[in-house]
């Protein structure tokens, strides 16, 4: 058995943990931003609230749900420890570098925008997980399907507000960067390189970084603009 | 030309060292870089004083000694050069040049701009050969080796393992050079055989001498003088995934 922890120790196995969890969260985000143009339907956020109630109680998403924080948690513990022993390879740095010469600034600066989006990613629970889970939440009932949580009008609440618009925006950036490096980045740590594909999954990982926030921000501002 | 320098000076591997500047005058743009650096001890004997100590050996861009971090990069501005080929054309009368050693914890300072790069030498140590006794010389064709096969495997091994790769890398990372040593004999048939072990000790060397993790930005082959490719290091966690899944080394 040593011969596993020995695998996911090493620097390699350790960033085969980040690229592999990474890719998750990608196809997660594609969930994710699918979920929230339930809230463009114009009915009074029922399909909203019912997709909901689906996303709490479905027994398959729960086991989904539990795999997509651990896989988080995986993400962010995996990349601080590899991110300390890369300082520690240098202890003393250069007088004059000139970084920009040989490498893109996002790739340079995955642990910035990894954190920002951490930090985003708390504000963001604890504004709808947590209310969701712990805290009180309107009731709405509807003809046919009884009374369900009614998460849309929380939502709705919420991008009224132009600094909560703003911020949710203003990450979305963050997260384009980060996706930026991070879709192209993961094939190549997972050794995905072929002359064929990897031109292809550079120009999919470009077109990625940029639609995904985008359809992520159209939301709050279509909100904030309808409702405000 | 007339130039400033500003050089990293340290009397051995306990001392704090520091920079310090010198003007050098009547410099010929035809120079290479070591030559200029020639001419800087020269002036420096003179007066007196130790001389910069730098390593050098063939001058013409294969033995891989001249580390020197000019500027802001490995190897000094130009592509695909080493520094003894980086002629000082590159640069314009009245220019202040920073010459720093390579910076890793991997690749301590031993004096002025020399570092000792044996950690190299301890990962090639740990599986960079074949072991088998391959005799004499074969007939050139009993192992037949496909043309793209065999420029790859070439490719790989045009490094000459001066360390730019970790100088550059802002993790200090030696997944270039690991990788293409790696590389130049996982794709032959004399290396496969001992492909799996030889990735296993190689990647488990490298974490033991203390560079950092690969994060992909793609420094190291920009400033490699032999443009040794991202694909080697794409082939290195292949053949490692793949040995540390399957191989009998438990």
């Amino acid at each position: 058995m040593s011969w596993i922890t020995q695998t996911f120790s090493s620097t390699i196995g350790r960033k085969l943990l980040v690229a592999a969890s990474g890719l998750f969260l990608i196809i997660f985000l594609i969930g994710h931003v699918s979920g929230n143009f339930l809230l463009f339907k114009d009915d009074g956020g029922r399909a909203f609230n019912e997709y909901t109630e689906f996303m709490t109680t479905n027994q398959l998403v729960q086991i989904v749900r539990w795999l997509t924080y651990t896989l988080i948690l995986v993400h962010i513990f995996v990349t601080i420890f590899l991110s300390s022993r890369n300082r520690k390879a240098r202890p003393v740095g250069y007088k004059e570098a000139r970084p920009s010469e040989n490498s893109p600034w996002t790739s340079r600066n995955m642990g910035i925008l990894g954190t920002l989006i951490a930090v985003f990613l708390v504000i963001h629970m604890g504004n709808f997980w947590y209310k969701m889970k712990f805290g009180d939440i309107p009731f709405v009932t509807y003809e046919s399907r009884g009374t369900l949580r009614d998460l849309y009008s929380v939502v709705i609440y919420s991008f009224t507000s132009l600094w909560y618009t703003l911020l949710y925006v203003g990450m979305m950036i963050f997260l384009g960067l980060h996706l930026a490096h991070g879709f192209r980045s993961s094939f190549q740590t997972l050794g995905l390189r072929h002359r064929k594909y990897t031109p292809i999954i550079e120009k999919i990982s470009i077109a990625f970084a940029i639609i995904v926030p985008l359809l992520f921000a159209i939301m709050p501002l279509y909100i904030y603009f309808k409702y405000a | 030309m007339n130039l400033t320098l500003n050089v990293w000076r340290q009397k051995g591997p306990s001392d704090k060292g520091g920079f310090k500047t010198y003007k050098l005058s009547d410099i010929s743009e035809h120079m290479s870089f070591l030559e200029m650096i020639d001419v800087l001890n020269e002036q420096l004997l003179r007066g007196g004083e130790e001389p910069v100590h730098f390593d050098h050996d063939c001058r013409e861009g294969i033995c891989g000694s001249c580390s020197m971090y000019i500027n802001g990069r490995a190897h000094g501005p130009q592509q695909l050069t080493a520094t003894c080929q980086l002629h000082m054309r590159s640069f314009k009368d009245g220019d202040t040049i920073t010459v720093e050693p390579w910076r890793a914890k991997a690749f301590p300072v031993v004096k002025d701009l020399v570092v000792d790069r044996s950690a190299f030498d301890r990962i090639i140590q740990a599986g960079g050969y074949v072991s088998v006794n391959t005799g004499g010389v074969p007939d050139a064709n009993e192992i037949p080796v496909p043309k793209k096969i065999a420029d790859e495997a070439f490719n790989a091994a045009t490094c000459i393992s001066c360390g730019a790769c970790v100088a550059a890398c802002k993790n200090a990372s030696a997944m270039l050079f690991v990788s293409a040593k790696v590389s130049q004999l996982a794709l032959l048939p004399q290396g496969k055989v001992e492909r799996k072990t030889r990735v296993e000790k190689m990647a488990a060397q490298m974490d033991l001498e203390g560079f950092g993790a690969c994060s992909n930005t793609g420094a190291c082959t920009a400033e490699c003088p032999k443009g040794i490719s991202q694909d080697n290091i794409a082939r290195m966690n292949r053949e490692y995934f793949g040995a540390k899944f399957t191989s009998d080394n438990v």
